[in-house]
């Protein structure tokens, strides 16, 4: 027997590809352009947004039916900054080093239209073992995006990925550099990852033209 | 269910629950887990004041910072760390614990014209003095802080930086070993003023090699918080200007 079934495997890979909450559903965008500038923050990122998400969809289905409809939205801004504020602390507590690392994403997790829009969207109206697919499937989707720009900032920007050169030196004039190539300067401020954002969208349209709307 | 979630009574008594139970959550995971916070901020602040000074497990090549481990920091931080000093006005008194002072409190204190309280470090490394000094100030976003070391000529022996929540790549970049390494060898003194090290954009000298400058080169995109660095380090050193000029030799 299939570990998932079809319809459970298409709430994790939905979000991934045409059901994007980046690309199509634009959302997340914030966090996408401010800390995309280097690959190590992007992943970090969207790591802990995984895990977030994913128990958070989870704690919100099991209340779903307790919540007072007035006040849902402060409810799940609470799972949510409580959830944070738990990792937050396990970290550094046991991982000192990557808390700090983290510190500076924290209240960029809490502010995260995804995850309150898969809790509104999803959770209150879903049983937990689909919510919590549906919040790794969304988390991923983010993730991915968030990599894949986070990887053409630094390489174009910095000309190194997590940190190491891979380009060459370009201030002694090694590697590709010495060919007269510089790093694009653009790449590292937060406009240029609109435009990455927008490159992505514009590839997955024209992969699937049924994604674009009539006017 | 039977319970009518919608009713005012519902919702007023489920919030104070939710308060209640979040709050005695965090509450009891805060206090549980804060014997171990403690320690490893007190194990950071060792390693921070050990790697301005030069000792951390960095290797030759320009990669990343990497310091003391915690298992060995406590016994090299007594090592290398012979005097641990206080500065309170005029008077100047030796602790052990000198280290664990919340510079934050004591600059805000002295904001508030209370008295405050300066630690300084004298570390010493094969024969040779090192007076640490702890800085702090704003970055972009938030706080920004570190430690710098300095020799009797007032001469940069390394430093550290560290920041709450500067920029991802950008600000956050202040404690990446390319850029902390720049300060060594730079002086804070334009003749005898204490003028510290400013974070320049365009100083022709990316490679660093003019050490007379009081100039370091700029991040890209990182203005503001390279600019409070430079403020901070200003301001710091100034600070502990009246001891300085006591040990200073040129």
């Amino acid at each position: 027997m299939a570990l998932l079934t079809k319809k459970d495997a298409s709430l994790i890979l939905d979000p991934l590809t045409d059901n994007n909450p980046i690309t199509i559903q634009v959302l997340g965008i914030c966090s996408a352009l401010a800390i995309t500038a280097e690959l190590e923050a992007s992943i970090v990122m969207a790591i802990s947004v995984i895990f977030v998400m994913g128990v958070g969809n989870v704690v919100i289905s099991l209340m779903r039916d307790i919540i007072p409809s007035k006040i849902r939205i402060i409810v799940q801004l609470i799972v949510v900054a409580t959830l944070v504020i738990i990792v937050d602390q396990v970290l550094k507590a046991f991982a000192y080093e990557l808390s700090k690392t983290l510190g500076a994403f924290i209240g960029l997790i809490i502010t995260n239209c995804i995850i309150m829009g898969r809790f509104e969207a999803f959770a209150l109206a879903n049983g937990p073992w689909k919510s919590f697919l549906d919040g790794i499937g969304n988390a991923l989707g983010y993730g991915v995006i968030l990599i894949l720009v986070g990887f053409f900032r630094e390489l174009l920007g910095s000309g190194t990925l997590l940190g190491y050169p891979v380009l060459g030196d370009p201030i002694m004039k090694t590697g590709l550099y010495a060919t007269g190539y510089e790093n694009n300067g653009f790449m590292i401020i937060p406009p240029a990852a609109l435009i990455v954002v927008g490159i992505i969208i514009w590839v997955q349209r024209s992969r699937n033209p049924a994604l674009v709307e009539e006017n | 269910m039977g319970v009518d979630t919608d009713k005012n009574s519902y919702t007023v008594i489920f919030a104070a629950v939710m308060v209640v139970v979040v709050g005695s959550i965090l509450a009891f995971l805060a206090s549980s887990l804060l014997p171990n916070i403690k320690e490893n901020e007190r194990f950071a602040k060792q390693q921070n004041i050990l790697y301005a000074m030069g000792v951390n497990e960095n290797g030759d090549d320009a990669g990343s910072v990497n310091f003391i481990p915690t298992d060995r920091v406590g016994g090299e931080f007594t090592n290398y760390i012979k005097e641990q000093l206080v500065i309170e006005g005029d008077k100047i008194t030796q602790s052990e614990e000198a280290y664990l002072i919340d510079l934050k409190k004591q600059l805000a204190n002295k904001k508030k014209g209370e008295p405050y309280q300066l630690p300084l470090f004298i570390g010493e490394k094969n024969n040779k003095n090192f007076y640490i000094i702890p800085m702090y100030g704003k970055g972009l976003w938030d706080a920004i802080w570190g430690y710098i070391a300095l020799d009797e000529t007032m001469t940069v022996q390394g430093v550290y930086f560290d920041h709450k929540g500067e920029t991802a790549g950008l600000g956050a970049n202040i404690k990446m070993r390319y850029f902390m390494d720049d300060f060594t060898g730079e002086s804070i003194l334009d003749g005898t003023k204490y003028e510290g090290i400013a974070v320049a954009k365009g100083n022709n000298d990316p490679l660093n090699k003019d050490k007379e400058d009081n100039e370091v080169d700029a991040l890209a995109g990182a203005t503001i918080t390279g600019n409070g660095v430079a403020v901070m380090i200003k301001e710091s050193v100034n600070l502990y200007k009246d001891y300085l000029e006591t040990i200073r030799v040129n």
